[in-house]
């Protein structure tokens, strides 16, 4: 075990992964020399050579479409998008390409390419280095999404996500790159997708969120002890596949579901959330589900704090919760 | 180069055929190659058995010098259960794992950054091969065909970037396409040559791709080569070209057909006795016929595969839409 933040535990996923396998490779923009604008390449180009963190050319078409092609050739490529903002110019190589090659070849080509991006806001990054836009890609078939929300998952589910069979998305919460700091396992660390983490126990209401909104969650759980209520909260880890089983099994336990997530309202993942525990847990709720969430308004500059989810929003959210019936 | 001629009267037959199939409803869909077989069937025999081939879906002829038989290739174009891609594609998107030819997909360009990116990959394991990938003359305003030219620029990687401009991108002529003069000549931008070939001559393609493999192995970087051909058909069995084409335009470019020419190249080297071609068209229509036939009688493919390959294993949703679909209930399995 060694304290560190999450961005030293991405680094620290890289480094293993790449040590584990000569098939490993990272590519982007700024990540060799420069180590990356937020530093989570640091020291892997001095380690590894220019041959395996591979600094390209400004194109994330570019990037995602030739990481495609060494996938098909049988290496296990990373791609940095240097913030989810960017990724845009590779979504038909994301959605019509990577998601789709396994299938549309009968299984003669799996398509293991890991994706990374830094995502989300609370860094002042305005329009363009703050959205929270997972659920498109939660949306196609064929890609697995994950988003660590401490620096042992961030190591962990990397770890998984890079010797996963299939592509993943790997979301990094920005914000709490630094923030936070914890114990991560040495060596071979791994989280398996599809395993939700309690964060903490509860009676009276569960709290799902993933990423930089667990943090607040757990904070608003803090608070609403202290006036005699006991809140669950939930770490969703991998939005696909998706901890159903738990998530169903809390709200069984405690009736009650508030779901957070700083995306925009709208087709979010709060909404598939919502929608599978009206299908699977009607009958054990007894209250509507309340949704935290970003506005849908594009993510505002000097309003970002206004804009998003934070502790005070999800404990006014469970109190609603808990007052409806 | 008899075997050359061979592949070629066979693409064409099969483009009749197929024609003529779909009016009648047995396949849903074609792409013909027509007039563009010399091409193909040139560029696919400069490369070797462990080159990497990254087509798009009008290259039917390059599939028959890989090997891939004609049965395979209808079990494809029909959609059975015994086609290698599971009957998860629209006719024509053929690719075999076993010939190093890729899967295609539909959207244009897309595949040109994936030739590159397997480049790249090979020469990280040291293997002395070169990719190759097949697009129109649509495909060079794509995206990725910047992306994938740069790149592979960038890194020198051994890539044959191979365009064959038809003339046409459905009803858009090449002169719309772009202000450049010649399709090649936009290697320049990319730091490495660009060459253009008349892609009605068999010889003059496989000495050019020849060339440009030989440089790539060499370590020497990618080559742009564009094969000016001409799409005799229509753009697919969805397309009516005469909206926007005229028949003395096609008719004039009939007038170099590659096969009549490489026929008569044959001849004339004393490589095919005169009047021997006819055999060959026979033997072609029958083999066409009963690939057809076979393809045609072979079991659907099984409902339950839907759900297969998404991922290597099922997730739990997957898993619980199969049972509900496999127990009746429609797309809406997992609710209780
Ligand atoms: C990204 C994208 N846009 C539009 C289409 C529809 N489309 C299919 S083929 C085609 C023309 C392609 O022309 P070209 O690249 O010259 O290839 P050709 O069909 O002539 O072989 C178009 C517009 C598509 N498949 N993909
Ligand atoms: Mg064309």
């Amino acid at each position: 075990m060694t304290e560190m933040t999450l961005v030293q535990a991405v680094n620290r996923g890289l480094e293993e992964a790449m040590r584990q396998d000569p098939d490993v490779l990272l590519l982007g923009e700024d990540i060799g020399v420069n180590g990356g604008v937020f530093r989570a390449t640091e020291g892997l180009f001095k380690q590894f050579g220019a041959d395996r963190v591979i600094d390209t050319p400004l194109s994330e078409t570019g990037i995602v479409g030739t990481a495609i092609g060494m996938a098909l050739y049988g290496l296990k490529p990373v791609a940095e998008i240097q913030f989810l903002d960017f990724i845009y110019p590779a979504f038909d190589q994301i959605v019509s390409e990577l998601a789709k090659f396994r299938y549309r070849s009968g299984g003669q080509y799996p398509c293991p390419v890991t994706i990374r991006a830094p995502y989300g806001g609370g860094i002042k990054g305005g329009l363009y280095h703050s959205q929270s836009t997972e659920a498109y890609f939660c949306h196609t078939a064929g890609l697995k999404v994950a988003i660590p929300s401490t620096p042992a998952d961030a190591k962990g589910l990397l770890l998984t996500a890079i010797h996963d069979p299939d592509p993943v998305i790997f979301l990094e919460p920005k914000r709490i790159y630094r923030s936070v700091t914890g114990e991560v396992p040495d060596g071979d660390h791994r989280v398996p997708f599809g395993r939700a983490r309690l964060v903490r126990e509860g009676n009276d209401v569960s709290v799902f969120a993933y990423g930089a909104m667990v943090a607040p969650a757990t904070e608003a759980a803090e608070a609403l002890a202290a006036e005699g209520l006991s809140t669950e909260v939930i770490d969703l880890r991998s939005l696909v596949p998706l901890d159903e089983e738990a998530v169903v099994a809390s709200v069984e336990k405690t009736g009650r579901a508030v779901v957070v997530h700083e995306a925009a309202r709208t087709c979010g993942f709060g909404a598939e959330l919502s929608a599978i525990l009206a299908e699977k847990a009607f009958f054990s709720l007894r209250a509507p589900i309340a949704r935290v969430t970003g506005y849908d308004t594009p993510f505002p500059y000097a309003l970002e704090n206004a804009y998003l989810p934070n502790a005070e929003k999800i404990v006014h959210a469970v109190r609603a919760t808990m007052k409806a019936a | 180069m008899l075997d050359a001629y061979r592949w070629m009267v066979v693409a064409r037959v099969t483009d009749e055929r197929c024609l003529s199939l779909q009016r009648q409803g047995r396949i849903g869909f074609y792409a013909p190659l027509s007039g563009q077989e010399a091409a193909q069937v040139g560029a696919a025999l400069a490369m070797q058995e462990e080159d990497w081939f990254f087509p798009a879906y009008r290259e039917l002829a390059v599939a028959l010098v890989r090997g891939i038989p004609l049965r395979s290739i209808f079990d494809q174009l029909v959609g059975n259960s015994l086609d290698v891609s599971k009957g998860r594609q629209m006719p024509n998107h053929f690719g075999f794992r076993d010939k190093n030819i890729v899967v295609p997909s539909s959207p244009i360009g897309t595949q040109i950054t994936h030739a590159v990116g397997a480049a790249m990959a090979a020469r990280r394991r040291h293997d002395p091969i070169a990719t190759i990938a097949f697009f129109g003359d649509g495909a060079t305003s794509s995206n990725d065909f910047h992306a994938g030219l740069n790149f592979a620029g960038v890194f020198g990687t051994p890539t044959i970037f191979l365009c064959q401009n038809n003339q046409w991108a459905i009803s858009l002529p090449r002169e719309k396409q772009t202000r450049s003069a010649t399709l090649a000549e936009k290697s320049n931008a990319y730091g490495f040559p660009g060459v253009v070939v008349d892609g009605n001559d068999l010889n003059a393609v496989y000495r050019a791709v020849s060339e440009a493999r030989a440089r790539a192995v060499r370590g020497e970087g990618p080559t742009l080569i564009e094969a000016q051909v001409y799409r005799f058909g229509p753009h697919s069995t969805s397309d009516d070209p005469h909206r926007y084409r005229s028949d003395a335009e096609v008719a004039a470019a009939r007038e170099r057909d590659p096969i009549q020419r490489l026929a008569r190249g044959l001849v004339q080297a004393g490589v095919l006795e005169a009047g021997a071609e006819k055999a060959i068209w026979e033997t072609a229509r029958g083999d066409v016929a009963r690939a057809f036939e076979a393809a045609e009688g072979a079991p659907a493919v099984d409902a339950l595969s839907l759900f297969d390959d998404v991922f290597e294993t099922r997730t739990p949703q997957l898993e619980a839409q199969r049972s509900g679909f496999a127990a009746g209930a429609g797309s809406g399995g997992g609710t209780p």
